[in-house]
């Protein structure tokens, strides 16, 4: 397993100035609805964000935003130096840089697992196939299942169908990776192989955005916690004192309702 | 605790259950008949009626079929012969019209020395679709499926190869500008590829087949649609149309899903339209208004022309059936598609309508084998269908006057035999698909 310890230790250890996400005064309706409020948030290059709040409270929404799944009204985000408007060359300019890992998998359960993963780098970054396979195998086994390679989605436990789905996103070799809720879906003894999948990849740098209701994660790997309530960030902290010193009254009521019984 | 918890000596499994086989499956025929037919006593009185029914028909139709005569020369001449062997009332099947006129209920008035032409054509189709259903054949393959449709153009109706050498160059043409253009302009790269074979086709043909055909004149015998009937007529309509509609069908489909407004609306008004209209309607509308709108001196084919409106006849259904397979797809399939930065026909094309198009096999094979029966319905509009146009030309014969129900038998069992193939494969085909994703 990774070592979570050497990872909170260190919060800030790895994080550049670089800004790998901006979202400036971000706002979002569903008809009439409201479900995102002047949303603001600055992620840097090598930064690790949880994101937790109560269901309904548009964490999903808002990381959906970062590549465009789902359209914002007002407001600005920039990915990468890329900034979402309804040119479509940026939106899949940002979609080919960022990684996306759902709660239900999404695997393409027509296409062995190896072809789920060549899939876009062959057709979108016009990779060859022979080398498309390689990383594919490579990043496969860094997930721990090579010798699935040429079985189908339908064939695999849940626990390594996720594996897959964040291998498949890897194999992009995105430079930012959205989690939203990858271990919900999950038994509770495929929850660990998922997340320790995910430790790894955060000790290796990479950029991340996850939603999630793993606290024990949280307090392990991010070096911000965000917490959301009715479509907006009340409050946002170190995973120390986010944990042992939350100032809001939402945040201490849904810490008692998520931790203590 | 509960009472269900009697049980209170504590217990732990010392040696582990060894696997063991399944017991061997029970059989025998008294076993099944008595589980199957006799369960209970409604399902035996069900039973003895259904052999009751199934006895009355076959006493009542079985001596007809057995009386039958496969050898004569007339109507009367089968009747004398039934009369002589099984008595004045025996009534029984006169086989000698199949017999004398099965290569017209087949081939229409197609030239008998020339069967082979739609014969060969037929035997084409299957090397045409190989490459398409066999995807482990080599793909170079695929450039033989595509010439196809001119290939058996040329070979039915015949004529001066040149004309069909110049359409298919057209093609080409427009293909090889499709992809130059493209480089600067997709929108002007889709007009220029269409407008510019249109004018090879409208202004240079004709004088270039005029020149080709003077200098190389290969043709085969020309065969005009008046002369195609029976089967023939129905597989050339029907297959023409089944090999339209699904490309149509399937625009259509994701047309009816699309964002863009126009395109929406004019694949709905479109799909409701055509559903809206018995297919009699579009096949008058094929054979008189159709004209109306195409330049004056045109003429266009009566057979292409019922095969178009066959076409979008069925296609509009397609689109339903495909529509249903979309909606059953999980919006995380597109999610996950778009989130890899597919482009929306790159989606479409590798993960949304494989998955789309194997949910609607048996909606699409429904759809394929109703309107290859519907092609008998062309009796309307003045072609020679099998099921009533040529057997009444059979009848206008002074021999076969009154005979009835014989070639009508003769041509049901075709076409159940060809519609019974096509379900079979479609169903070999879902299961071939479950294995391999499953
Ligand atoms: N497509 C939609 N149309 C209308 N309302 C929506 C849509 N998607 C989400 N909502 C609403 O927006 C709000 C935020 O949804 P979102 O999925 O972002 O919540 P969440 O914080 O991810 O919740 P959970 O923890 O349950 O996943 C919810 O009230 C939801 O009902
Ligand atoms: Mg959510």
């Amino acid at each position: 397993m990774a070592n979570p310890e050497r990872l909170a230790g260190a919060p800030e250890a790895n994080v550049s100035t670089e800004e790998a996400i901006r979202i400036e005064n971000m706002n979002k309706w569903y008809g009439s609805f409201h479900v995102l409020r002047d949303i603001d948030l600055t992620v840097h290059r090598g930064e690790r964000i949880v994101v937790a709040g109560p269901s309904g409270s548009g964490k999903s929404t808002m990381i959906r935003c970062i590549n465009r799944l789902e359209e914002h009204q007002s407001g600005k985000i920039v990915v990468d130096g890329t900034e979402l408007t309804n040119d479509l060359k940026n939106i899949d300019k940002v979609r080919s840089e960022v990684g996306m890992v759902f709660q239900h998998f999404n695997l393409f359960p027509h296409l062995t697992i190896l072809e789920n993963c060549t899939l876009a780098p062959i057709w979108v970054r016009k990779v060859p196939k022979r080398e498309a396979e390689e990383t594919a195998m490579h990043f496969l086994e860094k997930v721990k299942i090579p010798d699935q390679a040429h079985k189908y989605p339908g064939m695999l436990s849940g626990g390594q169908q996720q594996r897959v789905a964040i291998a498949r996103s890897l194999c992009m070799k995105p430079r930012i990776m959205l989690f939203d809720e990858p271990t919900s879906a999950l038994d509770p003894e495929m929850i660990k192989e998922v997340l320790d999948t995910m430790i790894e990849l955060a000790e290796e740098g990479m950029t991340m955005l996850c939603v999630t209701h793993e606290m024990g994660f949280a307090q392990a790997v991010a070096n911000r916690v965000i917490f959301m309530a009715d479509g907006q960030i009340v409050e946002q902290n170190n995973p120390h004192d986010f944990f042992h010193n939350p100032q809001s009254e939402r945040t201490k009521q849904f810490l008692s309702q998520i931790l203590g019984h | 605790m509960s009472d269900l918890h009697a049980q209170t000596v504590p217990y732990v499994r010392d040696t582990m259950l060894p696997e063991q086989s399944p017991p061997a499956a029970q059989s025998g025929a008294v076993r099944w008949l008595r589980e199957n037919l006799f369960s209970s006593w409604f399902n035996a009185a069900l039973t003895l009626l259904g052999v009751a029914v199934i006895y009355f028909f076959i006493a009542h139709y079985f001596p007809w079929f057995r009386h039958g005569v496969w050898n004569a020369a007339s109507l009367q001449e089968c009747r004398a012969i039934i009369a002589e062997k099984w008595g004045p009332e025996a009534s029984g099947a006169c086989w000698a019209v199949i017999r004398e006129r099965w290569n017209q209920i087949i081939f229409g008035f197609y030239p008998t020395e020339l069967y082979w032409r739609p014969i060969l054509t037929f035997v084409l189709l299957f090397v045409a679709m190989a490459p398409v259903l066999y995807t482990q054949l080599p793909r170079v393959l695929l450039w033989g499926t595509v010439a196809y449709p001119l290939v058996a153009m040329w070979l039915l109706w015949g004529g001066s190869i040149w004309p069909v050498v110049m359409i298919a160059f057209g093609f080409m043409l427009g293909g090889v500008i499709l992809r130059i253009v493209s480089r600067w302009s997709a929108l002007g790269a889709l007009v220029a590829a269409i407008v510019v074979p249109v004018l090879f086709w409208a202004f240079l043909m004709g004088p270039i087949d005029d020149d080709l055909s003077y200098i190389a004149p290969i043709a085969l015998r020309p065969i005009g649609s008046d002369q195609f009937g029976g089967f023939l007529l129905a597989i050339v309509i029907g297959v023409g149309g089944i090999v339209m509609s699904l490309p149509l069908g399937i625009m259509l489909a994701l047309g009816r899903q699309s964002d863009m407004f126009l395109i929406k609306t004019l694949s709905v008004v479109f799909i409701e339209f055509i559903r809206g209209v018995p297919l009699i309607t579009l096949l008058f509308v094929a054979s008189t208004l159709l004209n109306y709108f195409l330049p004056p001196g045109t003429n266009f084919d009566i057979i292409l022309r019922v095969m178009i409106l066959v076409t979008l006849f069925s296609a509009a259904y397609i689109a339903e059936v495909i529509r249903g397979g979309l909606a059953a797809l999980p919006r995380g399939q597109y999610e996950a598609a778009d989130a890899l930065g597919l482009e929306y026909w790159r989606a479409q094309r590798l993960i949304i309508l494989p998955q789309a198009l194997k949910i609607s096999i048996p909606g699409i094979v429904s759809t394929f084998i109703g309107m290859f029966k519907d092609t008998t319905l062309v009796t309307f509009v003045g072609l020679y269908d099998p099921l009533k146009s040529i057997p009444d030309a059979i009848r206008n014969n002074f021999e076969w006057k009154g005979i009835y129900w014989e070639p009508f038998i003769f041509v049901g069992v075709i076409f159940f035999v060809l519609n019974f193939a096509m379900s079979r494969y479609s169903m070999y085909l879902e299961r071939r698909l479950q294995r391999d994703h499953h």
